[in-house]
């Protein structure tokens, strides 16, 4: 369980998140859908602690995300993301990619980490890549694998930080699928997304973020169908 | 003025004893990289740890190689530390200061080379659960001595063009010191010393077209 509590940021003068409560339960898939600027992605790279909070408090499976004492290489290992930008590592293979963290963060031997990667490399169409470099690949591919690199230090929660924004329009739908396959599995996710129609689809619950805060929760037919916030019903308005 | 008699018969023969003095240049050289390698990439570090005596004692270090001639650094490698009663034979002496040279210039050439790599490289490692030395040592070292390997290159061929500068130290066992010796042995002043060249001129040739090949090898993206 991720539990977020009266969480405070600011950048500066700026402050992007203004106090937010959520909690996402095991085997919740949660979209996030909100303008830029609404502190959407900001929340998720402060999930896994790669950005520290100024006040308020994230639980991961009761641990506390910014307490000092946590070790968060340890914590890393359970909670995946993947970027708007995949990060290709551009020296390794495909499956040295994939196989990297699990050998020197898991200390897995080479044939264990191989045939981990292996397997999540299939499991998102990219079983005939493994020789191949990332730069041979296309973005959606290269996206793909790097959610293959994640999902194979067995993550409990996957975090998705608008996956499909940097891609070419026909790459988006082979991602949005590999997406729509892991929540159909049962992984906890939270996904930051602009696809909509995406969220309305495979989400338990969608969240609109406004300048910071959390204005709207809710079952997806009550965000999209009837949204009880005005200012839901005018970013909807406007995406649409 | 064209009264000089070219003797190259008599300068030839001394090509054994230049070959030898060759050995050991390419020993000093090649110590002088894989030690100045290593300390450039602590260097590096240094300069990355955000500890500012750390990253002063580094950024002091590259300045004064980079921005004093290498022949002061090879003298102050010999006679100036021993001053202080420090006393290192010359072959010790030369490979300091050419270490010394190599370090704070490779450093440099390593600072341009990860300026090329992106952040996020980093940052996906370490959401990947490694360690920030871990990220630094399975993703931005090898993609970092990718981007420098020319400089590298040429560093190598620097290293051994500086060799030439241990006569000042009292180093005659390299190629310089030997032909020197020669010279002074025999006076085949031209003789000597072109043959001299044309050994260092393939050698850093070699040097040059194995880099090219090492590359082609090593860097397969």
């Amino acid at each position: 369980m991720i539990e977020i509590q009266n969480v405070r940021k600011s950048f500066g003068q700026m402050e992007v998140l203004k106090g937010i409560d959520l909690t996402v339960a095991k085997g919740e898939v949660l979209t996030v859908i909100g303008g830029s600027g609404s502190g959407k992605s900001t929340l998720l790279t402060c999930i896994n602690g790669l950005e520290p909070i100024d006040s308020g408090k994230i639980l991961v499976d009761g641990t506390e995300v910014h307490a000092k004492s946590t070790n968060l290489n340890k914590l890393r290992q359970k909670i995946g993301i993947v970027f708007q930008q995949w990060n290709a590592f551009p020296h390794l293979t495909v499956l040295e990619n994939v196989t990297l963290a699990p050998r020197k963060v898991l200390g897995m031997s080479k044939g264990e980490a191989e045939a981990i990667a292996e397997k999540q490399l299939r499991h998102v169409g990219l079983g005939d890549k493994l020789k191949t470099f990332p730069t041979r690949l296309s973005g959606g591919q290269q996206q793909r694998m790097a959610i293959a690199r994640a999902l194979a230090m067995s993550p409990d929660y996957m975090l998705f930080d608008e996956v499909t924004s940097a891609l070419d329009p026909q790459l988006v739908g082979e991602v949005l699928e590999t997406l729509k396959m892991l929540a159909e599995e049962g992984m906890t996710m939270i996904c930051v997304t602009h696809e909509m129609a995406f969220a309305r689809d495979v989400s338990n619950r969608v969240a609109y973020f406004h300048k910071g805060v959390m204005a709207e929760i809710g079952a997806p037919d009550q965000i999209f169908g009837a949204p009880q916030e005005e200012v839901t019903r005018q970013f909807l308005a406007s995406v649409r | 003025m064209f009264d000089y008699t070219f003797q190259w018969k008599q300068a030839m023969a001394k090509l054994p004893q230049m070959l030898d003095g060759a050995v050991v240049t390419m020993e000093v050289a090649v110590l002088s990289m894989v030690i100045g390698i290593l300390l450039a990439v602590v260097l590096t570090l240094l300069r990355l740890s955000g500890s500012r005596p750390l990253a002063a004692i580094a950024t002091t270090w590259v300045e004064i190689a980079r921005n004093t001639p290498a022949l002061f650094q090879i003298y102050m490698a010999h006679f100036g530390v021993a001053s202080f009663g420090i006393h290192f034979s010359p072959f010790v002496s030369l490979l300091i200061g050419i270490t010394f040279n190599n370090a704070g210039y490779l450093a440099e050439n390593f600072r341009g080379a990860l300026k090329a790599i992106p952040e996020t490289q980093t940052r996906a490692g370490r959401s990947l659960g490694m360690s920030q030395l871990q990220a630094f040592r399975y993703i931005i070292l090898p993609q970092m001595l990718r981007i420098a390997f020319l400089p590298m290159t040429n560093q190598m061929v620097w290293a051994i063009l500086m060799t030439s500068l241990g006569v000042t130290v009292g180093m005659n066992t390299d190629l310089y010191g030997v032909t020197q010796d020669l010279n002074a042995l025999t006076f085949r002043t031209f003789e000597l010393f072109a043959i001299a060249a044309v050994i260092f001129y393939v050698i850093t040739k070699i040097i040059t077209l194995g880099a090219r090949l090492l590359a082609a090898r090593l860097f397969r993206y």
